[in-house]
């Protein structure tokens, strides 16, 4: 019965397309908006309490290709661990 | 859970009015705290926890109330130890007022709290704090309209500049008190997971324990809350809990559904309220961070405030730890050895060499923790800590730490004890406690004394190298424990990077003021009376019975010893000195003066260099530095950890580290032939 909090979870708004990448792929300036979050349970519960949930705007304010990141969402600066952006998929947002 | 400790006594006919202040971090809550109470707060930890709590007393129109500051958590999933707490203070104590504290420049995410507190059987006031950020920044906010909207009190506010503190403490006034109409909006949940959640509601119907609210039950059993569903285990048997089962697997994707449909509520609400700023404006924080948390640059900031803090503590806090050390508690001896002539001379030891030599321990600790903690209190005011933890988190992982350890460790340089202290900035337990039990070692500068002064007698002009050496051998033994102590005890839990970076904003002297007096204050009464008590006992155990270290119980102890020190060559001489250090590092040498017969000057480093090959000299140096840490460190890990059992492993771990390194280290020496 504790498996349950152990299986990856994940909640999927749209069937990954070609514009839907990983957050970790988005470069400085550009904006996504969130579709799918995979992780276990306490990190999908720290990322909702940090603004992530599928429909949010992310845009992303540093990102050096490796190493962690800097996103804006919902107005606040979240720094995120590239493993971390790695299994937050967004759809990328023109402009 | 008792939390009633510490109630006002002097009334207890009328019971105060119990307001619970709760807020995300990074909201200003120490702040709005202070103001609120200000002198009149005690801080402690939450009752079998190492989560600190503060509380506090505010009189207003004659109604005392009692303010208990809730841990910062950004929602109420039990995510860590934080969100327990502050969900059960306010379902058991069920406050009259709860304060949601929310940051107005980032309402959204901050209302995000609000939406889980509206669901618990408290009424909420909504603080909506730092409103001169949020006009900065470029948003309008209607408090008026987003009062209207909620069904709930919306106070504008900006505390760091003291405005609407006022106006919040009246209506903190209004709802305590009975005539008071509390209708709030409650989220609902998303339409595709309302079948399911009544589903639920029917199937826990009548067992759910009080005070607990049926409904918040429900809701925390479909986001999968770990500590609600073992509750909810323990109360229905077995095949009720077999069909709330089937329900929950089918909809383990619950958690982000519900939390998507609380921003899609919050949506609604200050929809109306709040004008948002034109896209693509560059507010200050982004163009401070582009260095601060640059790779090289962050890197090379980071270092300058580090070098400047250093600077501070060597340039104000040596001078002011030498001028108590010899006005102060120097004077202090002076008054107490004339006053006691004539009296025995055991008497006169116990008092001067025993308890004033642990006082002033004690108090010359004080400049230095002042000056680290005011400028760790800086640097989180300003929003700087969670900078310096993003550049360094990279390099932190390696030993299984998360960024924020890297602050309170390299404060250890200077000294362990603020090094353990300081370590509250870091959310995790397991981080914390791993951070805490790396700290000692860290060559800190009363080591660095020892060392300076043993290396030139034995090495001549190799000192330098061997000191640097030593210096490094601490790192990578800090570094491999690091990385097996989380292998094997913390299997490796590593907790996910995700952390917010709050915008910069000036510092509050009040709010750093407060904390720097607060851990002050809690080092000289906890940790203090422990570094008295071992002083005391040690400086007995090494005078008696004959008035004479080299005849006492210590060398006993030490002769006890001897065989274990043989193995590095050591004599029990070197073993009473190892001893003694645990009082003060510096005590080595001033003990081996005294074993020596001669002094504490340039004959000690002769006399040493002839006695003992440099093997051994090199033994007992690496033992020195990786040795259990001084007494003030170990009081404050027992401060921090809140267990016995940690404080009593961390000594252990380092004796044997210490012991192991120092063999290897004697050997390794005798084969090259020193």
């Amino acid at each position: 019965m504790r498996n349950r909090w152990n299986r990856h979870q994940s909640a999927t708004v749209t069937a990954p397309g070609n514009d839907v990448v990983p957050l970790s792929a988005l470069r400085v300036g550009e904006r996504g908006v969130v579709v799918e979050m995979n992780g276990g349970r306490g990190m999908l519960g720290r990322m909702t309490g940090l603004g992530f949930t599928p429909g949010a705007e992310v845009t992303i304010v540093q990102n050096f290709g490796r190493g962690p990141l800097i996103a804006l969402v919902r107005d606040a600066h979240v720094a995120l661990g590239r493993r971390e952006a790695r299994r937050l998929y967004v759809r990328r947002r023109a402009g | 859970m008792n939390t009633d400790e510490s109630i006002a006594k002097s009334d207890a006919a009328e019971k105060p009015i119990l307001v619970a202040l709760a807020g995300q971090p990074n909201v200003g809550k120490s702040t709005v705290f202070n103001l609120l109470t200000g002198l009149n707060q005690h801080v402690g930890n939450w009752p079998g926890k190492t989560v600190e709590r503060k509380e506090g007393t505010l009189t207003h129109n004659g109604t005392t109330y009692r303010l208990v500051d809730l841990p910062g958590t950004y929602s109420l999933t039990a995510n860590s130890a934080e969100e327990v707490i502050a969900r059960e203070f306010i379902i058991r104590n069920q406050p009259d007022v709860v304060v949601a504290l929310v940051d107005a420049a980032i309402l959204e995410r901050s209302l995000y709290l609000v939406a889980e507190l509206l669901s618990l059987p408290a009424p909420v006031i909504v603080a909506l704090n730092m409103m001169d950020v949020a006009q900065q920044e470029g948003f309008r906010i209607e408090p008026e309209v987003l009062e209207a909207a909620l069904g709930v009190k919306v106070v504008p506010m900006t505390a760091s500049k003291n405005i609407g503190v006022h106006k919040l403490v009246e209506d903190i006034d209004k709802v305590a008190h009975s005539g008071y109409a509390y209708k709030p909006k409650r989220p609902e949940i998303r339409a595709d997971h309302r079948e399911v959640l009544e589903k639920i509601e029917e199937l826990i119907a009548g067992c759910v324990p009080a005070p607990y609210p049926q409904d918040w039950v429900a809701l925390k059993l479909l986001e999968g809350d770990r500590e609600i569903t073992e509750m909810m285990q323990d109360c229905l048997s077995d095949a009720q809990w077999e069909a709330v089962h089937d329900v929950l697997r089918a909809h383990d994707d619950a958690l982000v559904a519900v939390a998507s449909g609380r921003y899609e509520w919050i949506g609604r609400m200050i929809r109306a309220a709040v004008t948002r700023p034109k896209a693509g404006q560059i507010g200050l924080t982004e163009r401070l961070d582009r260095w601060a948390t640059h790779p090289f640059w962050g890197l090379l900031i980071l270092a300058g405030i580090l070098g400047l803090t250093f600077w501070l503590t060597y340039a104000i806090g040596s001078p002011l730890q030498n001028w108590l050390n010899t006005r102060v508690v120097g004077g202090l001896a002076e008054l107490m050895r004339a006053w006691l002539a004539g009296a025995p001379d055991w008497l006169t030891g116990l008092v001067i060499d025993g308890a004033i030599g642990g006082v002033g321990s004690v108090l010359t600790f004080l400049p230095i923790l002042i000056i680290f903690f005011a400028a760790m209190g800086a640097m989180e005011d300003v929003g700087y800590m969670a900078r310096a933890a993003y550049v360094m988190d990279g390099f932190m992982h390696l030993m299984g730490l998360h960024g924020k350890s890297f602050l309170p460790l390299f404060l250890g340089f200077g000294c362990n004890v603020p090094a353990v202290l300081g370590t509250r900035v870091i959310e995790s337990r397991r981080a914390r406690l791993l951070t805490i039990l790396l700290a000692p070692l860290v060559p800190c500068t009363a080591r660095m004394t020892v060392v300076a002064f043993l290396s030139p007698a034995f090495f001549g002009s190799a000192a330098t190298l061997v000191s640097w050496g030593l210096i490094l051998l601490s790192l990578v033994v800090l570094a491999l424990s690091g990385v097996l102590i989380n292998k094997t005890i913390f299997r490796s839990q590593r907790a996910a990077f995700i952390m917010e970076l709050p915008l910069y904003h000036i510092p509050n002297p009040r709010t750093i003021g407060l904390l720097v007096w607060q851990r002050c204050l809690s080092f000289v009464r906890k940790a203090g009376t422990l570094i008295l008590v071992v002083s005391v006992v040690v400086w007995a155990l090494s005078v008696l019975p004959g008035g004479e270290v080299d005849t006492s119980f210590l060398s006993h102890v030490g002769r006890w010893l001897e065989p274990v020190g043989r193995l590095m060559g050591f004599d029990w001489r070197l073993m009473v000195a190892l001893l003694t250090s645990f009082i003060a590092k510096e005590n080595s040498i001033a003990v081996l003066g005294i074993l020596f017969g001669t002094g504490e000057g340039t004959g000690l480093a002769a006399t040493l260099a002839a006695t003992f090959p440099a093997s051994t000299a090199l033994a007992f140096l690496v033992v020195q530095m990786l040795f259990i840490p001084c007494v003030a460190t170990v009081a404050v890990i027992k401060q921090e950890t809140n267990s016995w059992w940690w404080t009593g492993f961390s000594v252990g771990f380092l004796l044997l580290v210490s012991w192991v390194a120092g063999m290897g280290v004697f050997w390794l020496a005798r084969l090259g032939g020193l």
